[in-house]
């Protein structure tokens, strides 16, 4: 009965279900099939894979996605666990939080004033003797950037499944004689793994397809996945190629997914 | 417990490194010289240089407008989305409308420029303010599904068939029942849709053309040109507009309880 006057009203979501998700894909893989002429053609992805190029420029988007991974989890891991430990973890939560509410492109410019030739950081190395050295337009400025913004999104779902953890079986492992190494490496850790994956997903993905950051800091030397794909699109025109290596960063998000999907799922621990 | 100094240490080094860039930033807005170092006394300067920069002026309105107009529609469509996502029964349906709403939450942001820009150019939307609108309509319609849908879910079914059976019509078990209860899941949603236009910066960039402008697009333009302190008064002013939004969105979701949700832990969260 009232089902039919709430279609009505949702028929706007319905057009935007069909138009705005599944059209774009839909067209996105098309459009990866064609020549810049508009037809049909294999070209794209025999150039994707026959050329070495390209598939560098995967391996390094790939690489690159993975160190500010491992860089972003070694500093929040220790970072979630001493924050789930604090009197007022929600309001610490807040703070990590916090700087995620900041433009991107701010926080990219910040790093232009920090790295460049004659900014505060060479300031500080001329100042203790060192000498100013080249920092804007090297991996490790793109590194540091892309780590920097990522570690909010890393200590958050690792924070969450730590404050989750049941906590008498903490105090069990202690009991029943663990060191306080035991109880971390083979309790605590374990339990929060799915923090830990659902943190390396939240990070790698959105690092295969930054573009603005290696462009601004990293100067065009680290190209990643989402840099080929607006170059191929508002540089090159190359809309075809530039879709097929959105297929490519689609699959890889998917993998990414299925490798970091929740092994264990309900059952609290 | 353990003794927790050296941790404490830690903690306030790794805080140290995610607020010193921002306030780095802020601090250099009032350097009364050109550059993001050696401060040369305290100066307004570059705020009175924001302030008359017309064109500036003019891309800070466009940016409100696109947020405004983009939180509204989207939380008008994507209110009743949640309420059909609420209302179908058949659970395989169900979980299927819910995986499709949320493709462009999990996607990479370049995914969504690249395939809303072929989108707009097949349909021919010139592109501008509407292409700009439309997808930033379009990337917050699951969020606010996201946020409101919790909250229905939350709902006593009782309440709509007390309403019904006392009488009411479909219209106004919605707007006296259904609607009042996911309030603050709405308003929740609404400010988040906001936040999110006014931090895109990859989605917009593909669709914006080239006469419209937001934001994020000059900032990224006059990043490239190098140092310029009027983007560092602006960063300031645009660091309080978010604490202003944060402080309401917080307030909103204390009531809601539903917790503060970025994107990406949202991507977590809907798998």
């Amino acid at each position: 009965m009232s089902e039919k006057r709430t279609i009505n009203f949702s028929v706007p979501y319905y057009l935007w279900l069909v138009l705005f998700v599944i059209a774009p894909v839909i067209l996105l893989v098309f459009q990866s099939f064609t020549n810049l002429h508009g037809q049909f053609t294999l070209a794209n992805y025999k150039t994707y894979f026959g050329s070495g190029t390209y598939l560098r420029m995967t391996f390094n988007s790939v690489f690159f996605a993975l160190v500010v991974t491992l860089i972003t989890l070694v500093i929040s891991y220790p970072m979630a666990l001493i924050m789930s430990r604090l009197k007022h973890a929600q309001f610490w939560l807040m703070l990590v939080i916090l700087p995620t509410w900041v433009n991107l492109l701010l926080k990219a410019y910040a790093f232009i004033g920090l790295f460049a030739q004659k900014g505060t950081i060479n300031d500080f190395l001329t100042f203790i003797g060192v000498g100013p050295q080249q920092m804007m337009f090297t991996n490790g400025a793109f590194l540091t950037v892309a780590a920097y913004i990522e570690i909010p999104f890393m200590i958050m779902p690792i924070f969450n499944s730590l404050v989750e953890m049941d906590q008498s079986l903490v105090n069990a492992a202690r009991d029943l004689g663990a060191t306080k190494w035991q109880t971390l490496w083979r309790v605590i850790v374990p339990l929060s793994m799915n923090g830990v994956r659902a943190g390396v997903q939240a990070v790698f993905i959105p690092t295969l397809s930054l573009f603005m950051i290696t462009r601004l800091i990293g100067g065009n030397r680290v190209i990643t996945l989402g840099t080929a794909i607006e170059e191929h699109f508002m540089v090159t025109q190359n809309w075809g190629m530039g879709s097929t290596i959105g297929v490519v960063l689609i699959v890889a998000m998917a993998i990414t997914m299925y490798v970091t999907r929740d092994r264990k799922r309900g059952g609290k621990a | 417990m353990k003794k927790l100094k050296p941790s404490y240490l830690y903690l306030a080094f790794v805080f140290a490194l995610m607020y010193l860039p921002i306030f780095y930033l802020m601090f250099y807005s009032f350097n009364a010289g050109s550059y993001m170092n050696g401060f040369a006394g305290f100066s307004l300067k570059h705020y009175a240089t924001l302030f008359s920069d017309y064109r500036l002026m003019g891309i800070l309105a466009n940016t409100f407008i696109i947020a405004l107009l983009s939180g509204l529609f989207a939380t008008l469509i994507g209110t009743f989305g949640a309420l059909a996502i609420y209302r179908t029964r058949r659970i395989g349906l169900k979980n299927t409308l819910l995986s499709l709403n949320n493709i462009l939450i999990v996607s990479p942001d370049v995914i969504i420029g690249a395939s809303f820009l072929i989108l707009f150019t097949l349909i021919g939307l010139k592109l501008g303010f509407f292409s700009v609108l439309l997808a930033h309509i379009a990337f917050s319609i699951p969020i606010v599904v996201l946020m409101v849908l919790p909250r229905l879910n939350e709902m006593n079914p009782a309440l709509i068939d007390a309403a019904h059976d006392l009488g009411a019509t479909d219209f106004q078990v919605l707007s006296r029942v259904i609607l009042p209860y996911a309030w603050p899941g709405i308003l929740a949603g609404f400010f988040m849709a906001i936040t999110y236009s006014l931090d895109d910066f990859a989605v917009t960039f593909f669709v914006t053309g080239n006469g419209f402008s937001t934001l994020s697009i000059e900032i990224y333009s006059r990043a490239r040109q190098g140092i310029d302190l009027s983007v560092n008064a602006l960063s300031t002013l645009m660091f309080l507009v978010s604490l202003v939004l944060v402080g309401v969105y917080y307030y909103i979701s204390l009531r809601t309880n539903n917790g503060s949700k970025k994107k990406r832990q949202m991507r977590t969260a809907v798998r």
